[in-house]
Protein backbone atom coordinates (compact mmCIF):
# COMPACT_ATOMS: atom_id res chain seq x y z
CA UNK A 1 0.00 0.00 0.00
CA UNK A 2 1.59 3.42 -1.04
CA UNK A 3 0.04 5.18 2.09
CA UNK A 4 2.13 7.73 2.63
CA UNK A 5 5.00 9.23 0.56
CA UNK A 6 7.37 9.01 2.99
CA UNK A 7 6.84 9.18 7.00
CA UNK A 8 10.13 11.06 7.27
CA UNK A 9 9.01 13.75 5.11
CA UNK A 10 5.54 13.80 7.23
CA UNK A 11 7.69 13.56 10.46
CA UNK A 12 9.67 17.31 9.22
CA UNK A 13 6.22 18.87 8.25
CA UNK A 14 4.79 18.15 12.00
CA UNK A 15 7.80 19.19 13.60
CA UNK A 16 7.93 22.15 11.73
CA UNK A 17 4.49 22.91 11.94
CA UNK A 18 4.11 22.42 15.69
CA UNK A 19 7.05 25.34 15.45
CA UNK A 20 4.48 27.66 13.41
CA UNK A 21 2.04 27.07 15.11
CA UNK A 22 3.58 28.78 18.03
CA UNK A 23 4.58 31.96 16.36
CA UNK A 24 1.73 32.49 13.96
CA UNK A 25 -1.67 31.40 15.43
CA UNK A 26 -4.68 32.77 14.18
CA UNK A 27 -5.60 35.03 17.05
CA UNK A 28 -8.45 33.48 19.57
CA UNK A 29 -10.58 30.48 18.35
CA UNK A 30 -11.34 30.01 14.73
CA UNK A 31 -13.93 27.59 13.41
CA UNK A 32 -15.29 27.31 9.86
CA UNK A 33 -18.38 24.73 9.34
CA UNK A 34 -19.40 24.42 5.59
CA UNK A 35 -23.00 22.52 5.66
CA UNK A 36 -22.57 19.08 3.72
CA UNK A 37 -26.49 17.51 3.91
CA UNK A 38 -27.29 16.24 0.35
CA UNK A 39 -28.89 19.93 -0.42
CA UNK A 40 -25.31 21.28 0.60
CA UNK A 41 -23.86 18.90 -1.24
CA UNK A 42 -25.81 18.84 -4.61
CA UNK A 43 -25.29 22.86 -4.42
CA UNK A 44 -21.15 22.75 -4.22
CA UNK A 45 -20.60 22.60 -0.87
CA UNK A 46 -17.25 20.20 -1.75
CA UNK A 47 -16.13 23.51 -3.99
CA UNK A 48 -16.69 25.39 -1.34
CA UNK A 49 -14.76 23.18 1.50
CA UNK A 50 -12.14 22.67 -1.16
CA UNK A 51 -11.76 26.45 -1.94
CA UNK A 52 -11.40 27.15 2.44
CA UNK A 53 -9.18 24.29 2.38
CA UNK A 54 -6.76 25.97 -0.26
CA UNK A 55 -7.06 29.46 0.77
CA UNK A 56 -5.97 27.95 4.60
CA UNK A 57 -2.55 26.06 1.95
CA UNK A 58 -2.16 29.09 0.52
CA UNK A 59 -2.03 31.72 2.95
CA UNK A 60 -0.19 29.33 5.36
CA UNK A 61 -2.93 30.11 7.91
CA UNK A 62 -2.34 28.12 11.21
CA UNK A 63 -5.37 27.49 14.00
CA UNK A 64 -8.57 27.41 11.96
CA UNK A 65 -10.60 24.11 12.50
CA UNK A 66 -12.58 23.22 9.49
CA UNK A 67 -15.44 21.09 10.00
CA UNK A 68 -19.12 20.08 8.62
CA UNK A 69 -22.59 19.95 9.60
CA UNK A 70 -25.86 18.27 8.21
CA UNK A 71 -28.98 20.43 6.91
CA UNK A 72 -29.77 23.56 8.94
CA UNK A 73 -33.40 23.66 6.89
CA UNK A 74 -31.94 26.69 4.62
CA UNK A 75 -31.43 24.70 1.77
CA UNK A 76 -32.82 26.87 -0.32
CA UNK A 77 -29.70 29.49 0.71
CA UNK A 78 -27.11 26.62 -0.06
CA UNK A 79 -23.93 26.42 -0.25
CA UNK A 80 -23.99 27.41 3.53
CA UNK A 81 -20.84 28.29 5.60
CA UNK A 82 -20.65 29.59 9.23
CA UNK A 83 -17.65 30.99 11.18
CA UNK A 84 -17.10 31.04 14.46
CA UNK A 85 -14.45 33.30 15.61
CA UNK A 86 -13.48 33.63 19.56
CA UNK A 87 -16.54 33.68 21.96
CA UNK A 88 -18.48 35.91 19.26
CA UNK A 89 -21.76 35.23 17.61
CA UNK A 90 -21.98 32.35 14.85
CA UNK A 91 -22.40 34.41 12.10
CA UNK A 92 -24.44 32.17 9.02
CA UNK A 93 -23.39 33.05 5.43
CA UNK A 94 -26.18 31.23 2.47
CA UNK A 95 -24.54 31.14 -0.92
CA UNK A 96 -21.02 30.44 -0.81
CA UNK A 97 -19.41 29.42 -3.90
CA UNK A 98 -15.27 28.90 -4.14
CA UNK A 99 -15.45 32.65 -4.83
CA UNK A 100 -16.91 33.95 -2.08
CA UNK A 101 -15.51 31.47 0.44
CA UNK A 102 -12.30 33.01 -0.07
CA UNK A 103 -13.71 36.70 0.61
CA UNK A 104 -15.14 35.43 3.88
CA UNK A 105 -11.72 33.94 4.75
CA UNK A 106 -9.96 36.85 3.71
CA UNK A 107 -11.83 39.41 5.12
CA UNK A 108 -13.70 37.87 8.06
CA UNK A 109 -11.18 35.38 9.10
CA UNK A 110 -8.21 36.99 8.41
CA UNK A 111 -9.60 40.96 9.46
CA UNK A 112 -12.33 40.52 11.57
CA UNK A 113 -14.79 42.39 9.11
CA UNK A 114 -17.60 40.17 8.08
CA UNK A 115 -18.79 39.98 4.15
CA UNK A 116 -22.01 41.68 4.95
CA UNK A 117 -23.65 40.77 1.61
CA UNK A 118 -23.69 37.15 1.98
CA UNK A 119 -24.84 36.60 5.63
CA UNK A 120 -28.24 34.76 6.09
CA UNK A 121 -30.68 36.93 8.84
CA UNK A 122 -32.31 34.18 10.88
CA UNK B 1 -26.08 15.80 -7.81
CA UNK B 2 -23.35 15.75 -11.36
CA UNK B 3 -20.71 13.50 -10.65
CA UNK B 4 -20.52 10.16 -8.71
CA UNK B 5 -18.03 11.57 -6.29
CA UNK B 6 -20.34 13.95 -4.91
CA UNK B 7 -22.84 10.80 -4.26
CA UNK B 8 -19.65 9.28 -2.40
CA UNK B 9 -19.45 11.95 -0.04
CA UNK B 10 -23.48 12.48 0.06
CA UNK B 11 -23.16 8.75 1.28
CA UNK B 12 -20.49 8.89 3.82
CA UNK B 13 -21.85 11.72 5.41
CA UNK B 14 -25.09 9.50 5.99
CA UNK B 15 -22.91 6.91 7.31
CA UNK B 16 -20.94 9.60 9.48
CA UNK B 17 -24.29 10.41 10.95
CA UNK B 18 -24.76 7.01 12.05
CA UNK B 19 -21.83 7.37 14.63
CA UNK B 20 -19.69 5.19 12.19
CA UNK B 21 -16.09 4.71 13.47
CA UNK B 22 -14.79 2.89 9.94
CA UNK B 23 -15.66 3.87 7.09
CA UNK B 24 -14.60 2.96 3.79
CA UNK B 25 -15.25 4.38 0.24
CA UNK B 26 -14.34 2.33 -2.58
CA UNK B 27 -14.65 3.00 -6.73
CA UNK B 28 -13.70 0.73 -9.46
CA UNK B 29 -13.25 1.29 -12.79
CA UNK B 30 -13.03 -1.85 -14.46
CA UNK B 31 -12.93 -1.42 -18.59
CA UNK B 32 -11.99 -4.89 -19.03
CA UNK B 33 -16.25 -6.11 -17.94
CA UNK B 34 -17.50 -2.03 -18.41
CA UNK B 35 -18.04 -1.48 -14.93
CA UNK B 36 -17.75 1.36 -12.48
CA UNK B 37 -18.78 0.06 -8.62
CA UNK B 38 -18.50 2.76 -6.20
CA UNK B 39 -19.70 1.45 -2.69
CA UNK B 40 -19.45 3.04 1.06
CA UNK B 41 -19.37 0.49 3.87
CA UNK B 42 -19.38 1.52 7.43
CA UNK B 43 -19.64 0.57 10.92
CA UNK B 44 -22.48 2.47 12.16
CA UNK B 45 -26.00 1.65 13.87
CA UNK B 46 -26.97 0.08 10.96
CA UNK B 47 -30.80 -0.36 9.98
CA UNK B 48 -33.38 -3.09 10.31
CA UNK B 49 -34.99 -4.77 6.71
CA UNK B 50 -37.69 -2.24 6.75
CA UNK B 51 -35.78 1.07 7.27
CA UNK B 52 -33.34 -0.49 4.88
CA UNK B 53 -35.87 -0.36 2.27
CA UNK B 54 -37.45 2.63 3.18
CA UNK B 55 -35.00 5.19 2.71
CA UNK B 56 -34.77 4.17 -1.32
CA UNK B 57 -38.09 6.10 -1.21
CA UNK B 58 -37.75 9.74 -1.40
CA UNK B 59 -40.70 10.67 0.75
CA UNK B 60 -38.88 8.95 3.96
CA UNK B 61 -36.29 10.77 6.04
CA UNK B 62 -35.00 10.86 9.30
CA UNK B 63 -33.98 14.21 9.72
CA UNK B 64 -36.09 16.81 11.17
CA UNK B 65 -35.69 20.12 8.84
CA UNK B 66 -37.66 18.73 5.88
CA UNK B 67 -39.89 15.71 4.85
CA UNK B 68 -38.01 14.36 2.02
CA UNK B 69 -34.89 12.33 1.71
CA UNK B 70 -32.96 12.39 -1.91
CA UNK B 71 -29.38 11.41 -1.30
CA UNK B 72 -29.73 7.35 -1.58
CA UNK B 73 -33.11 7.82 -4.38
CA UNK B 74 -30.81 9.63 -6.46
CA UNK B 75 -28.23 7.80 -6.36
CA UNK B 76 -30.03 4.18 -7.41
CA UNK B 77 -31.72 6.35 -9.61
CA UNK B 78 -28.00 6.99 -11.62
CA UNK B 79 -27.60 3.42 -11.62
CA UNK B 80 -30.47 1.92 -12.89
CA UNK B 81 -30.16 5.12 -15.64
CA UNK B 82 -26.79 3.60 -16.79
CA UNK B 83 -28.04 0.21 -17.24
CA UNK B 84 -26.15 -0.82 -13.40
CA UNK B 85 -27.74 -1.59 -10.04
CA UNK B 86 -28.06 -0.23 -6.54
CA UNK B 87 -27.97 -2.55 -3.27
CA UNK B 88 -28.32 -1.75 0.59
CA UNK B 89 -27.22 -3.97 2.94
CA UNK B 90 -27.52 -3.35 6.41
CA UNK B 91 -27.91 -4.93 9.84
CA UNK B 92 -28.56 -2.85 12.98
CA UNK B 93 -25.56 -2.59 14.90
CA UNK B 94 -23.22 -3.91 13.03
CA UNK B 95 -23.20 -1.26 9.76
CA UNK B 96 -24.68 -0.40 6.23
CA UNK B 97 -22.96 -1.61 2.84
CA UNK B 98 -24.07 0.38 -0.35
CA UNK B 99 -23.42 -0.09 -3.48
CA UNK B 100 -23.84 1.63 -6.99
CA UNK B 101 -22.78 -0.46 -10.07
CA UNK B 102 -23.31 1.40 -13.67
CA UNK B 103 -22.49 0.55 -17.32
CA UNK B 104 -19.02 2.18 -17.69
CA UNK B 105 -19.97 3.07 -21.23
CA UNK B 106 -23.48 3.89 -21.13
CA UNK B 107 -24.19 7.07 -22.88
CA UNK B 108 -25.85 8.20 -19.10
CA UNK B 109 -23.49 7.35 -17.15
CA UNK B 110 -22.79 10.05 -14.89
CA UNK B 111 -18.69 11.17 -14.91
CA UNK B 112 -16.73 9.71 -11.64
CA UNK B 113 -16.09 13.93 -11.45
CA UNK B 114 -13.51 14.62 -8.34
CA UNK B 115 -12.59 12.11 -6.18
CA UNK B 116 -9.47 13.48 -5.06
CA UNK B 117 -11.36 15.96 -3.22
CA UNK B 118 -14.15 14.53 -2.33
CA UNK B 119 -11.66 11.99 -0.49
CA UNK B 120 -9.86 15.45 1.28
CA UNK B 121 -13.26 16.60 2.40
CA UNK B 122 -14.03 13.63 4.38
CA UNK B 123 -11.01 13.17 5.96
CA UNK B 124 -11.05 17.02 6.91
CA UNK B 125 -14.64 17.25 7.96
CA UNK B 126 -14.78 14.19 10.13
CA UNK B 127 -11.15 13.87 11.85
CA UNK B 128 -12.34 11.21 14.50
CA UNK B 129 -13.48 8.44 11.97
CA UNK B 130 -10.79 5.93 10.66
CA UNK B 131 -11.25 6.65 6.77
CA UNK B 132 -10.55 4.06 4.32
CA UNK B 133 -10.03 5.14 0.58
CA UNK B 134 -9.76 2.80 -2.45
CA UNK B 135 -9.48 3.67 -6.02
CA UNK B 136 -8.58 0.98 -8.65
CA UNK B 137 -8.69 0.70 -12.41
CA UNK B 138 -8.76 -2.16 -14.67
CA UNK B 139 -7.80 -1.76 -18.24
CA UNK B 140 -9.32 -3.31 -20.83
CA UNK B 141 -6.43 -6.50 -20.94
CA UNK B 142 -7.68 -6.91 -17.39
CA UNK B 143 -4.08 -5.09 -15.87
CA UNK B 144 -5.09 -3.67 -12.48
CA UNK B 145 -3.70 -0.92 -10.69
CA UNK B 146 -4.89 1.16 -7.61
CA UNK B 147 -4.53 3.75 -5.11
CA UNK B 148 -5.42 2.78 -1.59
CA UNK B 149 -5.40 4.91 1.39
CA UNK B 150 -6.05 3.66 5.14
CA UNK B 151 -5.71 7.21 7.59
CA UNK B 152 -4.46 5.65 10.47
CA UNK B 153 -0.57 5.95 9.96
CA UNK B 154 -0.91 9.70 8.98
CA UNK B 155 -3.52 10.23 12.00
CA UNK B 156 -0.50 8.41 14.23
CA UNK B 157 1.95 10.59 12.92
CA UNK B 158 0.38 13.54 13.27
CA UNK B 159 -1.02 13.39 17.04
CA UNK B 160 -2.97 16.37 17.71
CA UNK B 161 -1.72 18.55 15.12
CA UNK B 162 -4.55 19.15 13.27
CA UNK B 163 -5.36 18.02 9.79
CA UNK B 164 -5.93 21.65 8.83
CA UNK B 165 -2.59 22.82 9.71
CA UNK B 166 -1.45 24.38 6.39
CA UNK B 167 1.76 21.86 5.75
CA UNK B 168 -0.17 19.30 6.86
CA UNK B 169 -2.75 20.26 4.04
CA UNK B 170 -0.67 20.55 1.14
CA UNK B 171 0.91 17.08 1.95
CA UNK B 172 -2.12 15.16 2.45
CA UNK B 173 -3.73 16.70 -0.53
CA UNK B 174 -0.93 16.18 -3.02
CA UNK B 175 -0.57 12.66 -1.93
CA UNK B 176 -4.51 12.12 -2.61
CA UNK B 177 -4.40 13.91 -5.67
CA UNK B 178 -0.85 12.34 -7.20
CA UNK B 179 -2.21 8.72 -6.22
CA UNK B 180 -5.68 9.16 -8.22
CA UNK B 181 -4.23 11.15 -11.32
CA UNK B 182 -1.80 8.98 -11.80
CA UNK B 183 -4.34 6.15 -11.82
CA UNK B 184 -7.05 8.41 -13.66
CA UNK B 185 -4.42 8.56 -16.58
CA UNK B 186 -4.48 5.16 -16.98
CA UNK B 187 -8.65 5.03 -17.76
CA UNK B 188 -7.90 7.55 -20.72
CA UNK B 189 -4.42 5.57 -22.25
Amino acid sequence: MPAIKSLEELKRIREEALQKKQLKATPGNVQVIVAMGTCGIAAGARDTMKSVLSYIETQKLSGVTVSQTGCIGLCEQEPILQIMLGDQPKVIYGKVDAQVAQKIMQQHVQNGQPVKENIIQI
Amino acid sequence: MREIALHLLDIAENSAAAESQNIRMEVHEDLSRDLLTACVTDDGRGMDVTTAQKVQDPFYTTRTTRNVGLGIPLLKLAAEMADGHFSLLSEPGKGTCVKAVFRHSHIDRMPLGDLSATFLTALVSHPDIHWTFIYQVTDKNGNSGDFSFDDAELKTELGDLSLTEPEVLTFVHGMIEEGIDALALQTIN
